[in-house]
């Protein structure tokens, strides 16, 4: 009982983090029905770029906290402009385009952030410093440490702002509409392409935050980290309902329980296994995913 | 190209085309041999691309399916060739067994995978199909201790991570293909005698798929692909389709999977990555999807590009050009490989050579 306890706690935090990651490929698909398979990379992009702006702002002699924040603030800025030029260059001249000529373009792009941040960062595993205490609180049957509460409260907050912004501002309407019907929103004089150049920074923006909670949790970040991630996060996001917030939400969450739980029955190797088999169970059952709505065929 | 087609309306311009490639296939191995025959083993490697592209063709870009899995058939092939034709478990069987085992396994793997994603849709399938294959991997990797609940006893059925090492090579009723071989004072190594059983696998490949695409399943795949409620109402029954599709191209998939194991002489989950998966499908829509011509092209300018860019790019090249070496090898071969498939994307999003019909 205390182990499970505990696995639904780490499972919680894990599946907080797939559920930002997730939002980035639901958002993207929400209005482009596009794949965007360079989202893990984004999020690797931001683990790394808070890394060595952390590291730099420690030796400067700022306090942790600054570093933290500062960090979080510089990966954010640098994701959403990854994010947007992406959008500008490799998908938006496709928009008209067969179907899957994008899905390849989103691959040579992943591929492309990779070996750009080799050439950028280099190819070693960085260990990422102790910011927030990771020392261990005990709180009845469980462990947490004050670096995982963090993540939880700053996961939750973020869903509940964008959930607030995408139903309660202008830009938000206009991202809703866009993703209703991007010629008809057009007409009603959205201006589509910022509407899409803007919800590809607040995803990017979304992953960069995703990506610093990774490598502070595990203590590190390196070039290959998007990659198994971005993947967990797409599963979740398509098990939630894919183009559904959210589905999305739901989505990561039940993964990282799943997986957490999982463990206790399972042997560690066979993790993502787990993952991939409550996929296909709940596809099978669910065609729509969980939180998705039943779309009539068409077409 | 219409200049080409124009040249290959009379039958027998056709004729003497086909004899000008026929030569060209014939002669390839041994050019490529006077350069190492590590430049023989990629034109091996290339050939089992074609066959993989055309099967996965046949799913993807004839009937319309979305499989980003594709690669786990190929490892059904390639397993099920290293199991019983190795030291593993000590059995030898003959290859007009186990290519055919091979083939009809992966196939029943399509079905396996077929039957519960058929309501799925676009990318939907994309993404269960996505999930198979990192399945099938990921067992590959862990079969290496399989335990049977009720006992503590554990059996070692993969190897796991290690892989599979000392498989049997290509045996044509007690001829060794590894042994190579020499006609007319002709030195015909093993990797150019491989190459030859490759290229009529590729050619029966390709005659088998066109065969196929013009026949009424393959009308009945492109109608799928077109519009699937109006296939539906026209009478064709979309779950076997489908099924057939998922099974064809896998058992595409499971021959090249026989042979590679057989060529390499060791298999690991390592091979059979996503990142397979993603290369395949890369070049079915690189070159053109549906159209075969296309899809061999990208299958041979995919499976070709890296090497040769390698070869280009190796430290050597660059301390010439520059007196220094600017970028590791192996990253400036992916830069340049991922900036290409954007590039052609970009620039020809119905793939380099689309199918001439009008969409």
């Amino acid at each position: 009982m205390d182990v499970l306890l505990q696995q639904i706690v780490n499972g919680l935090v894990v599946g907080s983090v797939y559920a930002l990651v997730a939002l980035g490929y639901t958002m993207v698909y929400g209005i482009l029905q596009l794949i965007n398979f360079a989202h893990g990379e984004i999020v690797m992009i931001g683990g790394l770029t808070s890394l060595f702006a952390a590291k730099g702002l420690l030796a400067m002699g700022a306090p942790p906290l600054l570093a933290l924040l500062v960090a979080i603030l510089a990966a954010m800025i640098v994701c959403a402009i990854v994010g947007v030029v992406i959008e500008r260059v490799a998908y938006r001249p496709l928009r008209n385009a067969p179907r899957l000529a994008p899905l390849i373009t989103a691959i040579g792009v992943s591929i492309l952030l990779q070996q750009l941040a080799i050439l950028v960062f280099g190819r070693n595993y960085f260990s990422f410093p102790e910011l927030i205490s990771k020392a261990p609180i005990v709180i009845g049957p469980i462990t947490v440490t004050l670096n995982e509460i963090v993540i939880l409260l700053t996961s939750f907050g973020l869903m509940a702002g964008l959930l607030w912004l995408v139903h309660n501002t202008k830009v938000g309407t206009a991202m809703r509409a866009t993703a209703e019907n991007q010629k008809v929103a057009g007409l009603m004089g959205i201006d589509i392409n910022k509407i899409i150049a803007i919800t590809f920074a607040i995803g990017s923006g979304l992953g960069a935050v995703a990506g610093v909670m990774v490598a502070s949790n595990y203590g590190q970040a390196h070039y290959y980290m998007g990659f198994m991630l971005g993947l967990k996060a797409f599963t979740a996001a398509v098990m939630g309902g894919i183009g559904n917030l959210w589905g999305a939400m739901v989505g990561g969450l039940i993964l990282g329980l799943v997986e957490n739980v999982g463990l206790i029955f399972v042997r560690g190797d066979y993790k993502d296994i787990f993952a991939f088999v409550v996929l296909v169970l709940v596809l099978i059952f669910r065609p729509q995913g969980l939180v998705g709505e039943r779309v009539a065929e068409r077409a | 190209m219409t200049g080409m087609t124009g040249i290959l309306q009379t039958k027998r311009n056709q004729l003497i085309a086909l004899a000008v490639l026929g030569v060209l296939l014939a002669v390839l191995p041994f050019v490529a041999g006077a350069f190492g025959q590590a430049w023989v083993r990629i034109l091996n490697m290339t050939l089992l691309y074609v066959m993989l592209a055309l099967g996965l063709n046949v799913v993807v870009g004839v009937a319309g399916l979305l499989d980003l899995g594709y690669v786990a058939f190929y490892a059904v092939g390639a397993y099920t060739w290293s199991l019983l034709a190795s030291a593993h478990f000590d059995l030898h069987y003959p290859f007009w067994v186990l290519l055919p085992l091979g083939a009809f396994l992966a196939a029943l793997a399509g079905l396996l995978l077929g039957t519960p994603v058929l309501k799925l849709r676009g990318d939907y399938l994309a993404i269960v199909t996505l999930g198979f294959g990192e399945i099938v991997r990921i067992l590959m990797n862990n079969f290496d201790k399989v335990g049977l609940p009720w006992s503590d006893k554990s059996y070692n059925l993969t190897n796991g991570p290690r892989g599979i090492t000392g498989i049997d090579g290509l045996n044509f009723f007690g001829f060794k293909i590894s042994n190579g071989l020499e006609i007319f004072g002709l030195q015909i190594t093993s990797l150019q005698l491989y190459y030859f059983v490759f290229l009529a696998f590729a050619i029966l490949s390709v005659i088998g798929v066109s065969r196929l695409q013009h026949s009424r399943i393959g009308r009945a795949w492109q109608a799928l692909r077109e519009d699937e409620i109006a296939a539906k109402a026209m009478g064709i029954n979309t779950r076997n389709v489908k099924l057939a599709a998922f099974a064809f191209g896998a058992l595409t998939g499971g021959l090249a999977g026989g042979l590679f194991a057989s060529m390499q002489g060791f298999v690991s989950p390592e091979s059979f990555g996503l990142l397979e998966s993603i290369m395949i499908l890369a070049m079915v829509v690189l070159g053109g999807m549906g159209h075969i011509p296309g899809v061999i092209l990208g299958a041979v300018l995919l499976s070709a590009m890296p090497e040769v860019i390698r070869y280009a790019a190796d430290e050597n090249m660059q301390e010439k050009l520059f007196g220094m070496v600017l970028v590791a090898p192996e990253v400036l071969r992916n830069l340049i490989f991922s900036l290409a498939m954007i590039l052609i994307m970009l620039f020809k999003p119905a793939g380099l050579w689309p199918s001439p019909e009008k969409k």
